[in-house]
């Protein structure tokens, strides 16, 4: 026992619980690693090189920024590689290796870094990347393929993965296919029946077992399931959002698909495809972007579930949830605003309680 | 207690944590008790409220117990010679306070006898009538033992105005690494007991109920020993979640009551008193015996011989040390040297610090105890709000103070903060949540200063201008009259005196 220094006055507490934004981040990635794995495998190398270099771009943007603005360098605390991630898995799996690379710098720099870098930003980087994409691109936006797993016949080896990621090659017409809730939007539009369409897309039970078009993300349903599940038993999330979200999309799906069945997808179909259950699980639930108090995630979560089905069901574009959780990230202050804890001795207006004297029993 | 009847009544706060309690082994080592050192640093502050006055000189002899600092004002304390000896300087010493600025403080040099001065006891505490117990409290300059140091005669007799119907017990001990409650209960039930009893009968209260976490087992089965036969004071189990010993969250979950915000718990009929207290309590009434001394959880890694003493008001804190055996070089050493628990205890900065009233523990923790790591950005994960026991969302208040907003800071209830730093302690990019807090409360009640000092100055100000203009006012009137008076005179000398004249000037002679 020595130096003055060795106890310069900190504040208190002089202990902590051990949890830091690395353990958190590094859950997360976790919990998405099966997910992503089973995309690797059913859309081949130019998904794993879509994914590589979606997050290098995030990454390197990340560093980029971060010298601009002359902070110390945070990037290993996870934050940017999961921005990445989430925005790859939410891509075409096919997509030319500049939509990764453009969509990595987006996010980065303007969904997060213009607002002040980590925990400043409105809305979710990887969301506000993926509608840039797909306003601005929308033909690469919605190139999707047919499954073709590692080492099937007539799947991309490496070399012929990366021509296609590159651009040098084009994506041969036998394997464009369209995702599901697409197709399902295009048929309807042609005046196709409900249940033919789905038919003809592989049924409902191909949205759960995942080996089908789409992204990344919404493909291994279950697998995204599986890592929600964990993250809340690790308590990295709580509940509250993705029921809200999965609540808020199945209940007025049920009764529309009751009303009209030729016409609108049931609850399962909606739940099963789609980015759902990746949105539920590990978009809404930003902590950065979302509502703080339990009554406010609710209601958040049931809004986006509610908007994405309003969105799938009458607006131009099959898939909804992108634009709901952006829509909610704006509006996130505002439930913050109204849905706050009650302050112990005060009502919920904020008065002090009434004082009772009397009996304590 | 039907199980049905527990569970109407297991009322719960939601919030708070649950720490490494680090209680034991220290919990469980035998008490030891001090002999008092060669010096004794006798703060006069030691307790919220005024300090007290000196009433000693140097060179005079004092015995163990006898007065040495008057208290001042309505809350205030007195304060005893903690040992019998020589007063060898009255001046600065070193404060128990982060900053290690000094206070006033009386230094006693030990004459090793340690003896006591003429006490007055009393045999039937319960003959005595309330506002006497309460007179001997203060005499005695007993305050509240669990870290606040109130001076407990106020809270005992009445002194808050409002009608007692129960007798709160804190026994909570709800920080980790400290024991010396449990302690004192393991080994002093009967006598805490018996405090307990006086302060019901001082009180007025109908009940006392004595709330101990069921993480001390042992202190729980002697407590209900004592308390067998006693119809009105019972012990009460509740679930062991850092701060149960606040005193507003003790309530709840005893009482199933809420104070309200800004209230006291006199509001609601309810007392609370640490049993350390209770024990101080007893022996100022019993024996007449000054609080000179107190329980102190000595711990943490870097202890030799963890555990608690009974030490002397003013040892300094690396005696105490050194009496446990002194400090462990291992563990990559000390990191940081706490007075009180490491939730709400301070750090401070040298080992010269006295032991105080208020000292419940002091720690010596390693880095892996304190816990340190890197800090960042908030990142809005809601845990901060989760852990608040209190319901407050210590992000957005912290968001105000940082951006210096502190009055938008207030509007999210900075004022119901207890700075019981549950909030930090589960911060991933540890914040210091509860030092913005601090500084925020600190530069409101400089505000309020400030606007009450304007308002002070506006007022004088005016006055003074008032002033001026009156006196500016008189001299001109005098000045007027006196050019009407030599005009007068003037006229007078150049012509013809007129009687009327004349006696204006006599007039405005006499007026002026
Ligand atoms: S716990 Fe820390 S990081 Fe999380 S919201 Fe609170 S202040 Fe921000
Ligand atoms: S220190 Fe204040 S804001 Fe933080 S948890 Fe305790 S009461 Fe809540």
């Amino acid at each position: 026992m020595s130096g003055r220094e060795l106890f310069m006055a900190a504040p208190a507490p002089h202990a902590h619980a051990g949890a830091d934004v690395g353990r958190t981040m590094r859950r997360v990635q976790l919990a998405l690693l099966p997910a992503t794995l089973f995309g690797f495998w059913v859309f081949g190398w130019p998904a794993v090189n879509l994914f590589v270099i979606t997050v290098a771009a995030a990454l390197l943007t990340e560093a980029w920024c971060q010298r601009l603005r002359g902070c110390e360098s945070r990037l290993w605390d996870g934050s940017a590689l999961l921005t990445g991630w989430l925005l790859a898995l939410s891509l075409p799996p096919w997509a030319p290796g500049w939509i990764g690379a453009l969509g990595g710098v987006i996010a980065i720099a303007l969904g997060k870094q213009v607002y002040g870098g980590l925990g400043q930003n409105l809305f979710n980087p990887a969301m506000v990347a993926r509608v840039a994409l797909l306003v601005s691109f929308p033909v690469a936006m919605t190139h999707w393929v047919a499954p073709l797993p590692l080492g099937s016949a007539g799947a991309p080896g490496f070399v012929e993965g990366l021509r296609i990621t590159l651009g040098s090659m084009p994506v041969p017409d036998a394997v464009t296919s369209a995702s599901l809730l697409g197709h399902v939007k295009t048929e309807l539009s042609r005046g196709v029946d409900l249940a033919q369409a789905l038919d003809a897309a592989g049924g409902t039970l191909s949205a759960w077992h995942g080996v089908r078009a789409g992204s990344l993300g919404e493909t291994g349903a279950l697998l995204l399931l599986l890592g929600g599940l964990y993250l809340l038993a690790r308590g990295v999330i709580r509940w509250h959002i993705p029921v809200g979200v999965f609540a808020g999309l199945a209940l007025p799906a049920v009764v529309a698909h009751a009303l009209d069945p030729a016409h609108s997808l049931s609850a399962t179909t909606h739940l099963a495809s789609g980015a759902v259950v990746l949105g539920a699980f590990f978009i809404a639930t930003d902590y950065v972007t979302s509502p703080n108090t339990a009554s406010g995630q609710l209601l958040y979560g049931l809004g986006i579930g509610l908007l994405t089905w309003i969105i799938r069901s009458w607006g131009g574009y099959p898939e909804g949830i992108a634009f709901a959780v952006l829509l909610f990230n704006a509006l996130t202050p505002v439930i913050d605003r109204y849905c706050r804890p009650r302050i112990m001795g005060r009502t919920r207006r904020g008065a002090p309680i009434r004082a009772t004297q009397g009996s304590a029993e | 207690m039907g199980i049905l009847d527990r569970f109407l009544r297991a009322a719960h706060f939601s919030g708070g944590v649950h720490p490494d309690d680090h209680k034991r082994p220290a919990a469980d080592a035998p008490l030891r008790v001090m002999p008092p050192p060669a010096r004794v640093y006798v703060p006069l502050v030691q307790h919220i409220g005024s300090p007290a006055r000196a009433v000693v000189a140097v060179g005079d002899l004092v015995k163990k117990g006898q007065r040495i600092g008057e208290p001042q004002g309505a809350v205030s304390a007195a304060i005893h010679a903690p040992t019998s000896g020589r007063v060898v300087a009255i001046g600065d010493i070193v404060a128990p306070h982060p900053s290690g600025l000094p206070v006033r403080g009386i230094t006693i040099a030990s004459d090793g006898r340690d003896e006591w001065c003429e006490l007055e006891g009393c045999d039937d505490p319960f003959a005595l009538d309330p506002a006497e117990i309460g007179r001997r409290v203060a005499q005695a300059g007993v305050v509240g033992l669990g870290g606040a140091a109130f001076p407990s005669a106020v809270k005992l007799s009445g002194g808050l105005g409002a009608r007692v119907e129960l007798l709160i017990i804190n026994a909570s001990e709800c920080e980790p690494f400290l024991s010396c409650d449990d302690r004192l209960m393991r080994d002093r039930a009967a006598e805490a007991v018996d405090g307990i009893a006086i302060m019901l009968h001082a009180t007025g209260a109908r009940e006392a109920r004595i709330g101990i976490e069921d993480n001390k087992p042992e202190a729980i089965a002697a407590m209900r020993v004592a308390v067998a036969g006693q119809s009105r004071i019972r012990v009460e189990v509740i679930p062991t979640r850092y701060p149960m010993g606040s005193e507003k969250h003790l309530i709840l979950v005893l009482t199933g009551r809420e104070v309200p915000a800004e209230g006291r718990p006199s509001d609601i009929g309810v007392v609370v008193h640490n049993v350390g207290t209770a024990m101080a309590v007893r022996n100022a009434v019993r024996f007449g015996r000054p609080l000179v001394s107190r329980l102190v959880t000595v711990n943490g890694a870097c202890v030799r011989q963890p555990g608690n003493v009974e030490v002397p008001i003013g040892t300094l804190a690396g005696e105490v040390l050194a009496f446990c055996g002194g400090l462990r070089a291992d563990h990559g050493g000390p990191a940081r040297l706490l007075l009180g628990g490491p939730m709400t205890g301070m750090q401070v900065p040298t080992l010269e610090v006295p032991v105080i009233k208020g000292t419940g523990g002091i720690l010596v923790l390693d880095a892996a105890e304190v816990g340190e790591g890197e800090g960042g950005p908030c990142i809005r994960c809601g845990d901060c709000m989760r852990a608040c026991p209190v319901g407050l969302l210590p992000l957005e208040i912290a968001a105000r103070v940082r951006a210096g907003e502190v009055e938008k800071a207030a509007g999210f209830g900075l004022v119901d903060c207890i700075a019981c730093g549950c909030c930090a302690y589960v911060c991933p990019s540890r914040i210091p949540l509860v030092q913005f807090f601090h500084h925020a409360k600190g530069e409101l009640a400089a505000r309020a200063r400030g606007t009450q000092r304007n308002e002070t100055i506006r007022t004088l100000t005016r006055a003074k201008a008032e002033r001026l203009e009156r006196d500016e006012r008189d001299k001109a009137e005098a000045l007027a009259r006196r050019t009407a008076a030599s005009l007068a005179a003037a006229t007078e000398a150049a012509a013809a005196v007129e009687k009327a004249a004349a006696r204006t000037n006599e007039e405005s002679g006499a007026c002026a």
